[in-house]
């Protein structure tokens, strides 16, 4: 028995050696080296002198860590709740389907989170274009003055939540649908008995019984938007990237534009940790909402 | 219930399904917009009106994309790291998720607990020791410098430890009694039970690849080794102002992507729910 045991430890160890080689490697590794990063200043490449909590200090006086910090808090206003009530109607609307046409209308849906962040780009770069866009032809069927939208300050923002929206709600979708389909259909039959209506049905049942999902889509959607970069970024080419900053962007700007890597990992810290205490406040949560069952 | 009730809560859901059918025309249009104008002469694409349909529609948009730009470098790049990390990652989370499934061992809580303490690294927050850590092993503008931070998916663990421990136990005894090593367990029994999960793994895995930008995009900075993703938005000179060329070029980059998940749906569904810790 003793030996088996130790057979299975050595197994074991050979079976879990090549996932926490890369463990170590990709994750542990750079963590510990982003915080020690953070207090030097240190160029991209090469060492720095160590300068304590400066790179800190300095940043609630850096005008781009401020409009970064803004922006960031901004796009997660414009996307998260507005996204998921969007998925929501739409998993509402897609599960009152049947068969092949629930399939087809949920594929068309869900296509756009398929697709790479650069082909959403191209795409909706193509329709907001100020001189060809077919929405600036809409624009002009409808009276509206022409906005050159990616490079407009007011614009910018909105739009690219607008863009995000449409590209990642295919997945909030996908988990409402699966929600859904878990409330049984016995509750339906029994409030169609007491002639409850539509409205009500919702708020009585769907809603309370769809809670779960919604905070797990909530907060996925909560923590991906914390760390936004690519749309941003792709947006903001031959545009104004200084007006729109966010945190990545910063972090990006400092490390990879400005050779400054000990700032920039001060703010990847702060990122850090902000993914982290939102983490753990949803696990919280959730554990909260699974105890008063 | 009366027939008057039933009737118009008939023409109720009547009206909310065809709602929902507009909803998802209107939804997918900037996907028909961005493929029809890709198949549009250059000189229909800017015309000051709109029009659904080419007059003349044509092709050389994806001929001149193949032949005369890095397009098909790009492609056998992204193949060939999306293909990588896939392999990769699949098999080291399957023995690892396989370990923690029917193995006991020392330090098996600590390891799970890792794992689930990973979902919550923000990789985003890594890029730049990520990029010293790749350059000092001196692998910029290689595959292998563009694969090795993407080579972790703790989902997937997850995933596979979920579907090792609804396999019976009588599978294992059976097997142990035959005196059959874990490996051969692993491979011969518990492997080929679970082909449906890791095929509908592998797809997802392969398409959350192709579609990385932040990390192939820092990685590489000469234009022959970026994957498609990254080359189609930074090459501009190669398409110049042609917005149907670069819409050409977006739609051969989505292609591969757009096709996997048409052909295999149901897998991709199944998977991206499971990823995200809901049983489909």
């Amino acid at each position: 028995m003793l030996t088996n045991r130790r057979k299975d430890a050595w197994i074991a160890a050979v079976l879990v050696a090549p996932f926490l080689a890369i463990y170590l490697l990709v994750f542990v590794y750079p963590t510990i080296q982003m915080v020690m990063t953070s207090f030097t200043d240190a160029p991209l490449i090469g060492d720095g002198a160590f300068v304590g909590t400066e790179n800190y200090e300095r940043l609630p006086s850096d005008p781009r860590f401020r409009t970064a910090a803004w922006n960031t808090a901004y796009f997660v206003a414009l996307t998260v709740i507005p996204g998921t009530i969007v998925a929501l109607a739409i998993a509402l609307g897609v599960s009152r389907l049947a068969g092949r046409m629930q399939a087809a209308i949920l594929a068309l849906f869900f296509l756009p989170y398929i697709l790479p962040v650069s082909v959403v780009y191209l795409i909706w770069d193509w329709v907001l274009n100020f001189q060809f866009g077919i929405l600036m032809h809409l624009f002009d069927l409808l009276g509206i003055d022409r906005v050159p939208i990616t490079k407009s300050r007011d614009w910018f923002m909105p739009a690219v939540a607008v863009v995000t929206i449409w590209w990642t709600s295919g997945f909030s979708i996908l988990l409402f649908l699966a929600g859904l389909r878990s409330i049984p259909p016995e509750i339906y039959e029994a409030a169609e008995l007491d002639n409850a209506g539509r409205w009500t049905t919702f708020r009585r049942i769907t809603w309370p019984l769809l809670w779960p999902v919604t905070s797990l889509v909530f907060t996925i959607s909560l923590i991906s938007q914390l760390k936004i970069f690519d749309q941003v970024y792709l947006f903001s080419q031959g545009g104004r990237p200084n007006d729109n900053l966010v945190l990545v962007y910063y972090i990006f700007q400092r490390a990879f534009q400005q050779n400054q890597s000990g700032r920039a990992a001060a703010v990847a810290v702060v990122l850090f940790i902000l993914v982290i205490v939102v983490s753990v406040l949803q696990f919280q949560l959730l554990r909260l909402a699974g105890g008063r069952k | 219930m009366s027939a008057q009730t039933l009737g118009r809560m008939n023409l109720g859901a009547g009206i909310i399904s065809v709602l929902t059918l507009l909803a998802a025309l209107i939804w997918a249009f900037p996907l028909y917009w961005g493929v029809i104008s890709s198949l549009k002469p250059e000189t229909e694409v800017v015309r000051p009106f709109i029009e659904l349909w080419p007059d003349n529609l044509t092709f050389e948009h994806y001929i001149h994309a193949l032949t005369a730009t890095q397009i098909g470098r790009w492609y056998v790049n992204s193949i060939a790291v999306a293909v990588g990390v896939t392999v990769i990652t699949i098999i080291s989370s399957m023995l690892c998720g396989y370990a923690l499934s029917q193995l006991r061992f020392p330090g098996r809580k600590l390891l799970w607990w890792l794992i689930l303490a990973s979902f919550m690294v923000p990789t985003q927050a890594l890029i730049i020791n990520h990029f010293v850590l790749v350059a000092d092993l001196g692998l910029l503008n290689t595959w292998a410098g563009i694969m090795l931070p993407q080579l972790i998916h703790p989902v997937i663990i997850i995933v596979y430890k979920q579907f090792f421990d609804q396999v019976p136990q009588d599978f294992r005894e059976a097997a142990v009694m035959d005196n059959a090593g874990e490996f051969r367990i692993l491979f011969k029994v518990y492997l080929p039970m679970n082909w449906g999960v890791t095929t509908a793994l592998s797809i997802v895995c392969f398409i959350w690849t192709w579609n990385a930008f932040l990390w192939p995009f820092l990685s590489v900075t000469r234009t022959e080794m970026m994957t498609i993703t990254v080359g189609i938005t930074q090459v501009s000179d190669a398409f110049g102002v042609y917005y149907a060329r670069e819409l050409a070029a977006a739609v051969l980059a989505g292609l591969p992507v757009a096709l996997a998940y048409l052909i295999f749906q149901r897998k991709v569904t199944e998977a991206i729910t499971l990823s995200a810790g809901i049983k489909g």
